[in-house]
């Protein structure tokens, strides 16, 4: 047996040991905040030993199996604590019911709000023949998913164009830049739901879709604004000189030149604002909202169902891992020279 | 005037650089004046700080001129006064080698089949041709000079601009990019200022060497390489080359050692 075999072996009955004996004298609970940082060192212990004995063709799987295998390892976890009466199952529901809950929003309509979560898409061939068009129409409007998408993705290009457009402005020209850099700093900090009472006053249906629309636009805007204005300073002053010197002017110069130097910097803007439009507009919809993923998870919470509030939280994570994937998408499409 | 005939092809007259600075105006470039003539391949050298790429610089009118006149003659109209080979190569990472080589062109409205024949062209008297479709970030540092030395000769310039081209590569590579730049020279006869620190790249390259003095930048002297053409590598073995050689280090090294004392 080699020192890595037995090194494993020790550091395996060691943490098996720390927590098991703990348990038995009725301490672990009350020490928990040590004992699980302690336990996981000893995990990244064990892992780092077993690690060394993997063969480098097997070092792919290896990795992947941690990072994969980790969560897993959390989830199953968290399952067993919930099933042997460890923690609270009404606040903290087993994973296996919360996927039961989310599956159970899936396949159902709920004839109280009128909405679906997806909007039972198997339905679409009876509906078309009843309803034509419009009958598929209306099986979509009754999606939680597509509300929440639709306000986001209207509201992230309503903002993001005209403020990569300002930013630019912003970066070339300095009297621009000095007369509102100090107020969109000032804009920025705000919280964007702070001022959804006002921007609803603006909308002649306060309720509808434009105000949502619109605070997600002008979080994203504000974002925008400042980053394009940092990527485009941000550009070397050498491209700026050898397009002057081969002779670009004014509209060239922004095609050739300023525009390419910045995109990589507005790229990285994007994600961090699609993240911030999901913050804005999950909360707008906890708020004030009759559809969406964050009004199913608020209702659910409201309603004392904790399975389905968490099976809403789980439906916006997805829908972050989706769009950062579609805007990454868009990025090798658009900036093929990034390695 | 070195035996020049007619009018030169670069006139620089009583050229004045001063920077506004802490302590009071800081003059970077004083009563410099010079003239090339057409076809002539003329070094600046001295030491760093002496303000021969702010004349460059002012040269390729990227910078501004506080007195004095510098002036390009036109010959064929249409064609750029200068183009500028950048020592830190400044070809646009968002553009393919053959893009590159044909930016110039690309902002004179010359025809997309017209400039992608003379940049290819161009590509294959530097050996790049089949890196055309490859972006910068994935040649070496010697070839990302040759994409940045041949945009300037696709642009076809009156004068062409080099600011310490070869700086920024490693001896070698240097050495063989030396031997081209001297080769594709022979072929084109531009008119070329050519800035560097390296003695022996002046001496090998130029018909002439223009020395300047340590800050601020005045003009010191000026020695004619009259060495045989074609050049190559080999002509730094010669004892004409180490004669000229040992000249101008005799009146660059005092101006080196005067420059290292003003910076401390």
């Amino acid at each position: 047996m080699t020192a890595d075999r037995r090194a494993i072996l020790l550091l395996l009955v060691l943490s098996i040991g720390l927590n098991l004996g703990l348990a038995a004298i009725g301490l672990w609970r009350t020490l928990s905040w040590l004992v699980i940082p302690a336990s996981f060192v000893l995990l990244v212990l064990i892992c780092e030993r077993a690690g060394r004995l993997v063969p480098m063709r097997g070092r792919s799987v290896y990795e992947r199996a941690l990072a994969l295998g980790f969560p897993a390892a959390v989830l199953l976890l968290w399952q067993v604590a919930g099933d042997t009466g460890l923690i609270n199952t009404t606040w903290f529901p087993q994973p296996s019911r919360i996927l039961a809950g989310l599956w159970d929003l899936t396949v159902n309509y709920d004839r109280f709000s009128k909405a679906s979560l997806i909007g039972r898409p198997w339905l679409i061939p009876q509906y078309f023949a009843e309803g034509g068009l419009a009958g598929v129409w209306t099986l979509l409007a009754e999606s939680h998913v597509l509300a929440t998408v639709g306000r986001v993705l209207a509201g992230f290009v309503l903002g993001a164009v005209p403020g990569i457009l300002l930013g630019v402005v912003m970066g070339i020209n300095q009297t621009v830049r000095l007369m509102l850099d100090t107020t969109l700093s000032a804009v920025y900090v705000l919280p964007k739901i702070a001022i959804f009472p006002i921007v609803m006053l603006i909308f002649a249906d306060p309720f509808g879709e434009g105000p949502k629309i619109l605070v997600v636009a002008l979080a994203v805007f504000i974002l925008m604004t400042i980053n394009t204005m940092a990527a485009v300073r941000g550009i070397d002053r050498i491209y700026l000189m050898a397009g002057r010197n081969y002779g670009a002017t004014g509209w060239q110069m922004m095609r050739h030149v300023i525009l390419p130097g910045a995109l990589p910097v507005i790229f990285s803007g994007l994600r961090i604002a699609l993240g911030t439009a999901m913050i804005v507009i999950i909360s707008v919809e906890f708020l004030r909202a009759k559809q969406g993923v964050g009004f199913i998870t608020f209702y659910y919470w409201e309603v004392l169902n904790p399975e389905k509030m968490y099976a809403g939280l789980i439906v916006v994570m997805l829908l972050g891992v989706v769009l950062t994937y579609g805007l990454q998408w868009l990025q090798k499409r658009l900036i093929p020279w990034q390695r | 005037m070195h035996g020049m005939i007619g009018t030169p092809k670069i006139a620089a007259r009583h050229v004045c650089k001063v920077y506004p600075g802490v302590d009071g105006p800081m003059v970077a470039l004083d009563d410099f004046s010079l003239d090339v003539a057409d076809g002539e391949f003329v070094s600046v050298i001295g030491p760093s700080g002496c303000g021969k790429s702010t004349f460059l610089r002012m040269v390729a009118g990227l910078d501004t001129i506080s007195s004095g006149t510098i002036e390009i003659a036109r010959g064929k109209a249409g064609r750029p006064l200068n183009s500028v080979v950048f020592q830190e190569y400044a070809i646009f990472p968002w553009k393919t080698v053959i893009e590159n080589v044909a930016f110039g062109l690309l902002m004179r409205g010359v025809s997309r089949p017209e400039r992608l024949a003379v940049a290819r062209g161009w590509l294959d008297r530097v050996g790049l041709a089949k890196f055309a479709a490859y972006y910068p970030h994935q040649i070496s540092g010697g070839m990302k000079q040759r994409v940045g030395i041949v945009r300037a000769l696709a642009n076809d310039p009156e004068v062409l601009l080099m600011d310490e081209p070869l700086g920024a590569l490693d001896a070698q590579t240097r050495l063989v990019l030396q031997d081209e730049l001297m080769r594709i020279w022979e072929e084109t006869r531009k008119t070329v200022v050519y800035i560097t620190h390296s003695l022996d790249e002046a001496v090998l390259l130029s018909d002439r060497v223009i020395l300047m003095s340590a800050q601020p930048g005045r003009l010191l002297a000026t020695f004619d390489i009259d060495l045989p053409r074609p050049r190559s590598a080999a002509t730094m073995n010669t004892p004409r080359f180490s004669e000229y050689r040992e000249m101008i280090w005799s009146r660059l090294s005092g101006e080196v050692a005067r420059a290292m004392e003003q910076q401390q």
